[in-house]
């Protein structure tokens, strides 16, 4: 492995020790181009090995490019320790405890030079120097169970969150946060969906989509918000809560079995397919949008099932997929395989021997929709009936990762494949709804007039 | 019971002891004497396509109330890379404003609402502004970091400007001196403010992201007449680039003011370079007025730190009190200064007293609309004198206190105690340091608390950009004439000084020397046609002169053996009718080619009759007449000066002959 400091590599880190300076100097540097002064910050690893980064007085960073020093001189030495204000977060009587379980992701974040981008910090006194707004809503405690980016979320992750939610309410806890990336947020709000049954508290995850070292940040509000609907919320389930609109406005709940992440960017990327939310959420409380939801209750009665199965795939179809893809994964002893199929619930031709091998194998195969809304409904077409024959079985409206994580999660239990379809196709908490309400699927398009004068006078 | 002070004999007498002088009086020994220093920030506007970081286009704007959609945010403080927050931060937080963007999809997308991270950045403006930096013979960067730079006034939805330094150092030279530059950076252009009432700010993201530079010299101009000069000379030397926006604030100027004992206060948002001289000057002497107020203060306050101002809530009905508070006002408070008296109504600017330092903040920090505040030294102060005594007793004031009493809601008290408490404080120190926006009359109000380094963070969205070697030799190799050069230009070829503004803010030097180059046109004759023809031409139509045609004009005049007098007629028609071709012009003046021998054969008969038949006696009216007769046949046929000579001749000798 090549020799680094601080980012430093190559041909940078040979000057800089040539001229006998160090990261977070004052350097002096003479350069063809002219001269430069100011302190020498880190560099990005991923960045290349020409350049030296500097900080001019007027606070702008600028690269030198190394080729072109021809001497640096070391004037002072000033390192940053880039802290947020550390507060005591204050106890107020009357005001519920709540727990934040840390993840790691972009809740509360700092600089972090070895990558250039941010890493989470996480106290509750950070926390409470970063948005004290937080002190007017519960009484805050935290616990750091792990600190890992949203996309390295797993199994090991899934367990642990489920074992500290139990403890939790064992100790009489009136709710959990759980900050969390937001990428595979509605992952882990399925898998503890299933793992936590029966709650009596409110299980909120959230995230934030910018981080909270930019000013218009929406994690300081998800927070808050957050912390509305775990300390003074009446549904006890497992839920996301994002904002509603991109303004900073409300925050939907969202049940954790029926959401998704629907944009790469925007602030209001978490939606409920195929239903609706249960709930919006202000400072001021929550406002339930529908009541068939499961209330909270002053027991402590929670089940905790940590279960999952690592042997599990999504299968994403597309036109000529070829046999080998479902072949590799029997090969691989994948135990179960979740189809997200065309249309109602289909797939081509060319791959149905291999899923015969792969039915024969005793894999356990469902099928769901790629186009998220809808049901799967196998009996219109011949090719439907076929798959069914051949042993997929259709799982009505499962959104494709929710039926992952169940699949998973119910493998995690019993290999007996009856026993599997039993637990896949009996509801738990809405990730298969009797029916499609015909406001759940809402995707206006811009352009069309009626539309566009409601988002010039609603905010989205 | 106290004698109560004159307003106006205080305000008289403190601007004297400030020893104020009128701008028209202020000689260069004034700001010697003041140590004026002033330092100079422009913002240009590049011409590209497209915005700085997203492909929107630039240079389209909205009207106000024209929009798409509405979207809501607010704004928090954050740390900066050296983990301290920033002042002006901190105060933008106290202000809890609520921010309201006003958004046309033609121009923004994500990105404007900060619901994107950034695209590259814009290759076209990087090339433009390295262009501009080698102009100001400045050191280019090795490698282009963007940073954010932090803005809690929400007119960037991101909370932050991206912005970059292209190239530092280098200087430009004045008539008497040369100033140097501190730095030229690449940056996004901020939104359009629509309203900024209460808690409520609006802005439009039409202008949000569009690419401009900001260039920064060194405090080093020593008079408002010097701060004027190298503005206009910033200015010029972006202009010849051709690559920069022209048009109203397409270019702002930011100016930094300081005094002996002062500090360094920011102007902002000026948008003509002929304002700055008057308020450069006038901020002088608001430093020094502050200066003069502190020394009395410290006179008579001797542990200014254990100072404090003293509040209560009155009992009294806001309506009660017959003054215009804002509507939302529920409750008046009044807060006693001690031993402040003679400081509200001390001078500070021209018809301004230090309780409108106070006022500017209510109304920026606390949300407090104007008129927010009645006070002890105001010109008509027995009109509340109910107030005073109630002030006065629930207070217990002494002589020697000065009060201010305002109105608000209640979540805004609090802050607004602070406001008055904190300024009051800052008194004792002199000049506190700000930015202040520009007034048409030269004043300057308060905008916000000056922000320091620590509000730049490096921008974890994007990468950072090498500026190698080759790119800035090729820029370098195609860079415009040098200014200095235009300028002695422009004196060799004796123009007059009043048409080289005109030219060199239009960048109309390359076109004058081409023509001047091309056709052996006379350069004073080419100069003056821009300066002065084409420009009281487009005074009068309103509309544009294409530019880009004059090159043709010249070509086709000498194709068909023209001269070139003939093309001042012909400018109101093109400026009407940009896409005409040029014979037609001539159509429509009606003007024939004429042999020149013909036309000077008939200077005989018209001088014949207008001495005989119309009986003009005077000489110079008897050429005139004559030469109207002829000027239509004659224009871009001859001579003018030719056949202005003939008849002259023909009249004198003809006059001769009469005796």
């Amino acid at each position: 492995m090549t020799e680094s400091i601080q980012g430093y590599k190559g041909k940078a880190l040979e000057v800089i020790k040539k001229f006998h300076v160090r990261v977070w100097s004052d350097a002096l540097i003479k350069s063809t181009r002219g001269e430069f002064q100011g302190i020498i910050l880190p560099r990005s690893e991923n960045d290349d090995q020409f350049h030296i980064v500097l900080k001019l007085a007027t606070g702008y960073n600028v690269g030198i490019d190394v080729h072109t020093i021809t001497e640096m001189t070391e004037i002072g030495y000033k390192e940053a320790h880039y802290k947020i204000p550390e507060k005591e977060f204050p106890f107020t009587p009357g005001l519920p405890k709540v727990k934040l379980l840390g993840t790691g992701g972009t809740i509360a974040s700092r600089l972090d030079y070895r990558t250039g981008a941010v890493i989470p910090a996480f106290s509750p006194g950070e926390l409470y120097g970063a948005v004290p707004e937080l002190a007017q809503i519960c009484n805050l405690d935290t616990e750091k169970v792990f600190a890992v980016f949203s996309e390295n979320m797993g199994p090991m992750q899934y367990k642990k969150l489920a074992v500290a939610i139990g403890e939790e309410i064992e100790k009489g806890i009136k709710g959990i946060i759980i900050g969390h990336g937001t990428d595979t947020l509605h992952h882990t709000a399925a898998a503890l969906t299933f793992m936590c049954q029966n709650l009596p508290i409110p299980v909120i995850l959230v995230g934030s989509q910018r981080s909270s070292d930019r000013p218009s940040s929406d994690a300081a509000l998800n927070l808050m918000h957050a912390a509305t609907a775990a300390g003074h919320g009446d549904i006890a389930e497992v839920m996301i809560c994002m904002f509603g609109p991109t303004s900073d406005e409300y925050a939907l709940l969202h049940r954790g079995t029926r959401v998704r992440k629907m944009h790469s960017s925007y602030r209001s990327t978490f939606r409920t397919i195929g239903d609706i939310p249960l709930a919006t959420v202000t400072r001021q409380g929550v406002q339930a949008i529908r009541n068939d939801y499961n209330p909270r209750r002053n027991d402590h009665q929670v089940k905790i099932l940590p279960y999952f199965h690592d042997k599990v795939s999504i299968v994403y179809y597309y036109p000529n997929m070829q046999p080998d893809i479902i072949d590799s994964l029997v090969d691989n002893g994948y135990k179960g395989i979740v189809i997200a199929g065309t249309g109602l619930g289909h797939v081509n031709k060319l791959i149905y021997p291999a899923i015969r091998r792969a039915a024969a194998a005793g894999v356990a195969i469902y099928m769901t929709v790629q186009t998220l809304w809808g049901f799967v409904h196998m009996f219109v077409y011949d090719t439907g009936r076929d798959l069914m024959a051949m042993g997929i079985v259709p799982a009505e409206n499962m959104l494709p990762e929710v039926a992952f994580i169940k699949l998973s999660w119910a493998l995690g239990q019993t290999s007996d494949l009856e026993e599997i379809k039993k637990i896949m196709l009996t509801p738990i908490s809405g990730e298969i709804t009797k029916g499609e309400p015909y406001n759940g699927y809402l995707i206006y398009q811009g352009g069309i007039p009626e539309v566009e004068e409601f988002i010039r006078k609603v905010h989205k | 019971m106290q004698k109560e002070i004159n307003a106006d004999q205080n305000y008289q007498k403190t601007l004297i002891e400030t020893g104020w002088v009128c701008f028209e009086e202020a000689t260069a020994e004034t700001y010697k004497h003041l140590g004026f220093k002033s330092g100079l920030e422009i913002h240009q506007q590049l011409q590209t396509r497209e915005k700085l970081f997203c492909h929107c286009p630039t240079g389209i704007y909205q009207d106000f109330d024209d929009y798409d959609a509405e979207i809501v945010r607010h704004m928090r403080p954050t740390l900066s890379e050296l983990g301290e927050y920033d002042g002006t931060a901190l105060m933008e937080f106290k202000t809890r404003k609520e921010v309201i963007y006003r958004i046309k999809n033609r121009t923004a997308c994500t990105y404007e609402v900060d619901d994107t991270p950034p695209f590259p950045l814009n290759r076209q403006a990087l090339e433009i502004a390295i262009e501009i930096s080698l102009l100001l013979k400045q050191y280019i960067v090795g490698e282009v970091h963007i940073t954010r730079k932090q803005y809690l006034d929400g007119s960037i939805p991101t909370g932050f400007q991206r912005t970059a330094i292209i190239g530092i150092e280098g200087a430009i030279p004045l008539k008497n001196k040369p100033i140097r530059l501190i730095q030229l950076s690449l940056e996004e252009d901020s939104c359009r403010e629509v309203s900024d009432i209460g808690h409520r700010r609006i802005y439009t993201t039409d202008r949000l992201g569009m690419p401009l530079i900001e260039m920064v010299t060194y405090p080093e101009m020593l008079t408002p007449a010097e701060v004027a000069e190298a503005a206009h000379y910033l200015r010029f030397l972006a202009r010849s680039t051709g690559k920069v926006r022209t048009g109203i604030g397409a270019a702002r100027e930011d100016v930094n003011v300081s005094i002996t004992g002062g500090t360094r206060i920011e102007i902002k948002g000026v948008s003509h370079i002929r304002e700055i001289p008057l308020l450069v000057h006038v901020e002088a002497f608001r430093q020094k007025a502050l200066l003069t107020m502190r020394e009395k203060l410290v006179a008579v306050i001797s542990d200014p730190k254990s100072w404090q101002t003293r509040s209560c809530i009155l009992d009294l009905d806001v309506k009660a009190v017959a003054y215009p508070f804002p509507e939302s006002s529920q409750k008046l408070v009044a807060v006693l200064l001690p031993k402040f008296k003679g400081i509200l109504s001390h001078f500070t600017q021209p018809g301004k007293d230090f309780s409108s330092e106070l006022s500017d903040r209510l109304k920026v920090i606390s949300c407090l609309e104007k008129p927010n505040l009645i006070h002890s030294e105001m010109a008509n102060v027995e009109e509340f004198d109910h107030l005073a005594k109630l002030i006065k007793s629930r207070l217990k004031a002494e002589p020697g206190d000065a009060w201010i009493c305002f109105a608000g809601p209640d979540e805004d008290i609090p802050t607004a105690i602070e406001t008055i408490q904190e300024r009051c404080q800052l008194a004792f120190e002199g000049v506190p340091r700000e930015t202040r926006k520009s007034l048409a009359d030269g004043n300057t109000l308060f905008e916000r608390v000056l922000p320091g380094a620590d509000r730049m963070y490096p921008d974890t969205d994007s990468a950072p950009i090498p500026v190698p070697e080759e790119d800035i030799e090729q820029i370098r190799n195609s860079l415009p004439v040098d200014l200095p050069f235009r300028l002695a230009q422009l004196k060799e070829w004796q123009v007059p000084q009043d048409c080289w503004t005109y030219l060199l803010r239009n960048n109309l030097m390359p076109v004058a020397e081409q023509i001047v180059n091309d056709f052996e046109v006379e350069p004073l004759f080419v100069c003056t046609l821009l300066a002065q023809n084409i420009k009281g031409r487009m005074r009068l139509k309103k509309k544009p002169f294409p530019f880009s045609k004059l090159v043709d004009i010249f070509a086709f005049l000498k194709d068909n053996n023209i001269k070139w007098e003939l093309i001042k007629e012909m400018i109101p028609i093109i400026i009407d009718n940009p896409k005409i071709d040029f014979q037609s012009i001539l159509n429509l003046l009606s003007w024939k080619k004429e042999i020149s021998s013909d036309l000077f054969s008939a200077v005989p008969y018209f001088t014949k009759s207008v001495l005989k038949d119309c009986r003009i006696d005077c000489k110079t009216s008897a050429i005139s007449w004559v030469m109207g007769k002829l000027r239509p046949r004659a224009l871009g046929n001859v001579d003018m000066q030719e056949i202005f000579n003939a008849i002259e001749k023909q009249i004198t000798t003809q006059e001769k002959k009469n005796d």
